[in-house]
């Protein structure tokens, strides 16, 4: 019977081996060294909050993996030997494989900030980072402040982290506004503003110059490299983004950029080894989509593909429509489509937003100004239904249909109150339109494309 | 903000501490003619009793509760005893007449219950005599010192959002030393009401002038608790408010639960004794109010004239008409979690528990058997019932109807509805009862799960399995499983609370009443993935 070994038991590993059951009686092996069984990575954080205890991120109960004939093996791989056809350990053991799928995912970024390995300096992405924090950071007398060191949606996660035990929390963000690369500036002022009402001590446009220890080795302080400011600090977060977690695999042969490289079947160069979610690294990248994509969906839908390919229906990785959501503090955003912030925005693209006066909600739908299209929007504190704005994207529907059919895609809980009214006003004032906003239709929500 | 409320948390265990303190106090004793005055009421015609309890609560002054209550017992047993004697004797000697005769003298009803009443008239002490100062000192500081508690919050928890930090690491909503005193207090308290009432007969004073007010009757242990209910439900209902208080949805639900509690379940049936009608809950369904087609109800109605029969036709209309179509349009949480008072309790006192549910498929498949056990019980048994009640036999098949009813009174009614019901709140979640054994919530779960329009719709392919969802499912639904496949979650045990909803940070779950065809969508590949839909129809 033919060896499937996974290496990873994370979203994209599990995915692969799931669907691998559900089409098939192959054998599987999920390797990781991180934990016994898989749990939700995203869930972390709520675990050190206290919303959740560690074994509510485990989406299956225990006996899940033995009753779906699934070998976990609890090790740390140090080298791939594809020519045997096997897996290396570092206790020196190994093991062999008829196809090898590498899910290891990511990695903190350091960049080689002086302090960067000191006792309490960690990222905030492995089990391990949460036993760490527990360790350094367990209330607020044993650490008097953190400083997070950059401004991405894993930064403002440790931040909320820390700040639900009280701790007082610097936040060094390199830009001029938080995650502005990535959100339209009345998004990025928003979160800028409510960051700031969660009490925590949020640095614009700094950078982190080195970080202090003090006698024993443990974190004493950091100096900010703009102004040489030395802030006392107990724990430091490194979160300026992740890298592939693919050290162990350099003297393999597998062909590596700054991850595992994989054409659109998630093929590696090397016969039978596969790579998926955060590690895979596309040759050319998927419409607009980066080569490297660190998102959770991504890496499910990469898993759901594989096991396709691996059961003998040789598929292709075709992502959708780009969706993505996040938290921040206490405001949900989602993103259906392509909305570029002010830099990344392409000559064609214009913005309509709209903003609550009081409550934080905002929108921004971007568009194309020549021919109306709709090109992908932004929520804050809206939920938005996904089927709807997958099916307006597909058949590359017009703002104006969008706007008009509003209601058709609200999520929000009931009872909840609506903004389309004054969405559409707004529109229709700034155009000079006259659209007339719909009642919601079930009959249009769920008429297929 | 941080004193206030340990300044509320003092006062709120100051009147609690008092109000357990309570039952130890006073002393209980009877006048010769009161107790004459009893007996003729009750219509007693033992000698031996009245001799017996002269002996015991006449005679002998300042006994506290359980000295009174224990002599009373005994009087009682003994004088049955005595009777129970002779009917053996004049069974051996077959002198049937008699024995016959004997039966008039025995006295029939739980010994807690009479002592209950007796205790009810020979209270002196703090509790009867400064009730107003008693009822400030226990219910009032209790009130009181809640509120201080949890107002604060409208600061501390800072901005209106889903705040439920440091939950489980909290001994109170984490099964610690907290939550297992908050047990053995609620099964104790539970297991004194429905067992050995006469035993906080301290506490029932305390509501009389209440009582009095609206219904003119003094109070029983059951007003007792309706009136316990009401408060609890009303303090912790302003948690709720502050707690969700960007949700509209639990703002209306929680104010919901708590009107159809103080007003269908408390005023309303008082203030119809007040009026000499028939007490009722008008929003109390069958099989949850088991004891409708009890003869002794059915009789009850029907001797009350035009009231008593409209009570007989709504009661009826209730459970076959309205339930169903009510189901049908907005799934089973219009009653459990809008209008229910089991349900209203759970989610106001219950709400910080409800992490605490087991999502184990273990517990999902006893939950199914245990809950569908009860609805047969409760089915057969209202069977026997009305048969007794057209054919005027009190059995059938040999089986008393009586028994029946006293079994399911007994083991449902009283220990799962309230000891292991309410009790198990700080452990097993705060919908143990409504879980596992409420009939009709099982009968309301047949139509939702079957034929209604209500689901939980998710949201594409946004969830990222965190499971906050699954974690705070009161029911113990296994929430994630579905949002994680991108399918709409129809389950009979939904109640449709809301919260995983709420604490979804991905904003994934909505509760949606929509069309019917298309509700269950199991899906292969979740959307987001590009895949030729006609192709994969093809391969089917």
């Amino acid at each position: 019977m033919e060896h499937i070994v996974i290496i990873g038991n994370g979203i994209s590993g599990v995915t692969a081996a799931r669907h691998i059951r559900k089409l098939s009686d192959k054998k599987i092996t999920i390797i990781s060294a991180e934990t016994e069984f898989f749990f939700s990575r995203t869930a972390l954080m709520y675990v050190y909050m206290g919303h959740m205890k560690f074994e509510h991120t485990q989406p299956y109960e225990n006996w899940f993996w033995e009753k779906n004939n699934i070998n976990l093996k609890k090790g740390l791989v140090s080298s791939i030997n594809s020519e045997e056809k096997n897996v290396v350990f570092s206790d020196n053991t190994s093991l062999s494989y008829d196809k090898l799928i590498i899910a290891t995912g990511s990695k903190p970024n350091k960049f080689g900030w002086p302090g960067q390995d000191l006792d309490g300096v960690m990222g905030m992405y492995h089990k391990q980072d949460l036993e760490n924090l527990e360790k350094y950071a367990p209330d607020n007398k044993t650490c008097k402040r953190a400083v997070i060191v950059g401004g991405g949606l894993i930064g403002i996660e440790l931040a909320e982290m820390l700040r639900s035990r009280k701790i007082p929390v610097t936040f060094l963000v390199r830009e001029a506004s938080f995650w502005n690369g990535v959100l339209p500036a009345q998004e990025s002022e928003l979160i800028n503003k409510h960051i700031k009402e969660h009490h925590i001590d949020l640095r614009l446009s700094t950078n982190l110059k080195e970080i202090k220890a003090d006698e024993n080795g443990r974190v004493k302080s950091v100096i900010i490299e703009e102004t040489g400011e030395e802030i006392a600090c107990n724990v430091v977060g490194l979160t300026a983004g992740v890298t592939p977690n693919i050290d162990f695999i350099k003297n393999s042969g597998i062909e590596l950029g700054r991850g595992v490289k994989v054409n659109r079947f998630l093929e590696t160069n090397t016969k039978d080894v596969y790579a998926i979610g955060d590690c895979a690294e596309q040759h050319e990248a998927i419409g607009q989509r980066r080569n490297i994509e660190a998102v959770w969906y991504t890496g499910r839908m990469m898993g759901e593909t594989l096991a396709q390919t691996i059961c003998g229906n040789k598929t292709e990785y075709k992502p959708g429509h780009w969706f993505n959501s996040a938290k921040f503090l206490d405001i949900e955003y989602q993103t259906y489509g392509w909305v570029f912030s002010e830099r990344g925005k392409k000559e064609n693209e214009a913005y309509f937003q709209w903003q609550h006066p009081k409550d934080n909600k905002c929108i921004t739908i971007s568009f194309d100004k020549n021919t109306n299209q709709f090109l992908g929007i932004n929520t804050f504190g809206i939920r938005m239904r996904h089927e709807i704005f997958d099916k307006w994207l597909s058949e590359n529907e017009t703002i104006q249909h969008v706007l008009e059919h509003l209601s058709d895609a609200n999520f929000d809980p009931e009872f909840y109150k609506l903004h389309e009214a004054e969405i559409v006003a707004k529109f229709n004032k700034e155009n000079n339109a006259t659209i007339q906003l719909k009642k919601k239709s079930w009959k249009r929500i769920f008429s297929k494309s | 903000m941080k004193f206030i409320k340990q300044t509320g948390l003092v006062l709120f265990l100051l009147g609690l501490l008092i109000f357990i303190g309570t039952i130890f106090t006073g002393s209980f004793s009877l006048t010769q003619n009161e107790l004459d005055t009893y007996i003729s009421e009750k219509g007693y015609k033992s000698e031996l009793i009245k001799e017996e309890l002269s002996k015991a609560i006449v005679a002998s002054e300042n006994l506290n509760i359980f000295q009174f209550s224990s002599k009373v017992r005994s009087a009682f047993e003994t004088s049955n005893n005595h009777y129970d004697a002779l009917i053996a004797k004049y069974d051996a000697e077959k002198n049937w007449d008699k024995k016959g005769a004997q039966f008039q003298y025995k006295i029939y009803g739980k010994p807690h219950s009479l002592s209950f009443e007796l205790a009810k008239k020979a209270g002196k002490g703090f509790a009867p005599e400064n009730t107003g100062l008693a009822w400030f000192l226990t219910f009032g500081l209790g009130i009181l010192g809640a509120l201080l508690f949890i107002i604060p919050d409208v600061v501390l928890l800072g901005k209106p959002g889903i705040k439920n930090d440091g939950i489980f690491l909290n001994a109170a909503t984490n099964r610690g030393w907290i939550g297992w005193f908050a047990f053995i207090f609620l099964v104790t308290f539970y297991i004194l009401l429905y067992f050995m009432p006469d035993l906080i007969v301290n506490w029932v004073y305390l509501v009389d002038p209440i009582s009095k007010s609206i219904s003119g009757n003094p109070a029983s242990q059951w007003f007792l608790y309706g009136f316990l209910y009401c408060v609890v439900m009303t303090v912790m209902a302003v948690r709720m408010y502050i707690k969700y208080r960007h949700n509209k949805y639990q703002i209306l639900r929680t104010t919901s639960v708590l009107f159809f509690q103080i007003v269908f379940a408390f005023l309303i049936p008082e203030i119809l004794v007040r009026f000499e009608k028939p007490w009722y809950d008008f929003k109390n369904a069958f099989p949850l109010d088991y004891d409708f087609f009890f003869k002794w109800n059915l009789d009850e109605l029907l001797s009350s004239g035009g009231f008593g029969l409209f009570i007989l036709v709504w009661g009826v209309v209730l459970t076959i008409v309205v339930v169903p179509v009510m189901v049908y349009f907005f799934g089973k949480r219009w009653y459990c979690s809008w209008v229910c008072g089991c349900g209203g309790l759970a989610e106001t006192l219950g709400d910080p528990y409800r992490q605490n549910s087991s999502k184990t498929l273990l517990s999902w498949r006893a939950e199914r058997i245990i809950i569908h056990s009860v609805l047969v019980f409760v089915l057969v048994m209202t069977g026997f019932a009305l048969y007794t009640f057209f054919s005027g036999a009190d059995q059938v098949l040999g089986i008393k109807t009586q028994t029946i009813q006293d079994i399911y009174g007994f083991l449902i009614g009283a220990v799962f509805a309230g000891v292991i019901g309410t009790g198990f709140y700080p452990i097993f979640g705060n919908r143990v009862w409504c879980r596992f054994g409420c009939p009709l919530a099982a009968y309301l779960g047949f139509i939702q799960r079957f034929k209604s329009r209500f689901r939980i719709t998710t949201n594409g392919g946004q969830c990222i399995s965190c499971g906050n969802c699954s974690t705070y499912c009161e029911q113990g639904i296994d929430v994630r499983a579905y949002a994680q496949k991108g399918e709409n979650i129809v389950r009979s045990s939904c109640v449709g609370c809301g919260i995983c909803s709420a604490v979804c940070p991905r904003g994934v779950l909505k509760l949606e009443n929509g069309p019917e065809e298309g509700r269950i969508n199991p899906t292969d590949v979740l959307l987001g993935n590009d895949v030729d839909l006609m192709e994969l129809v093809n391969q089917k």
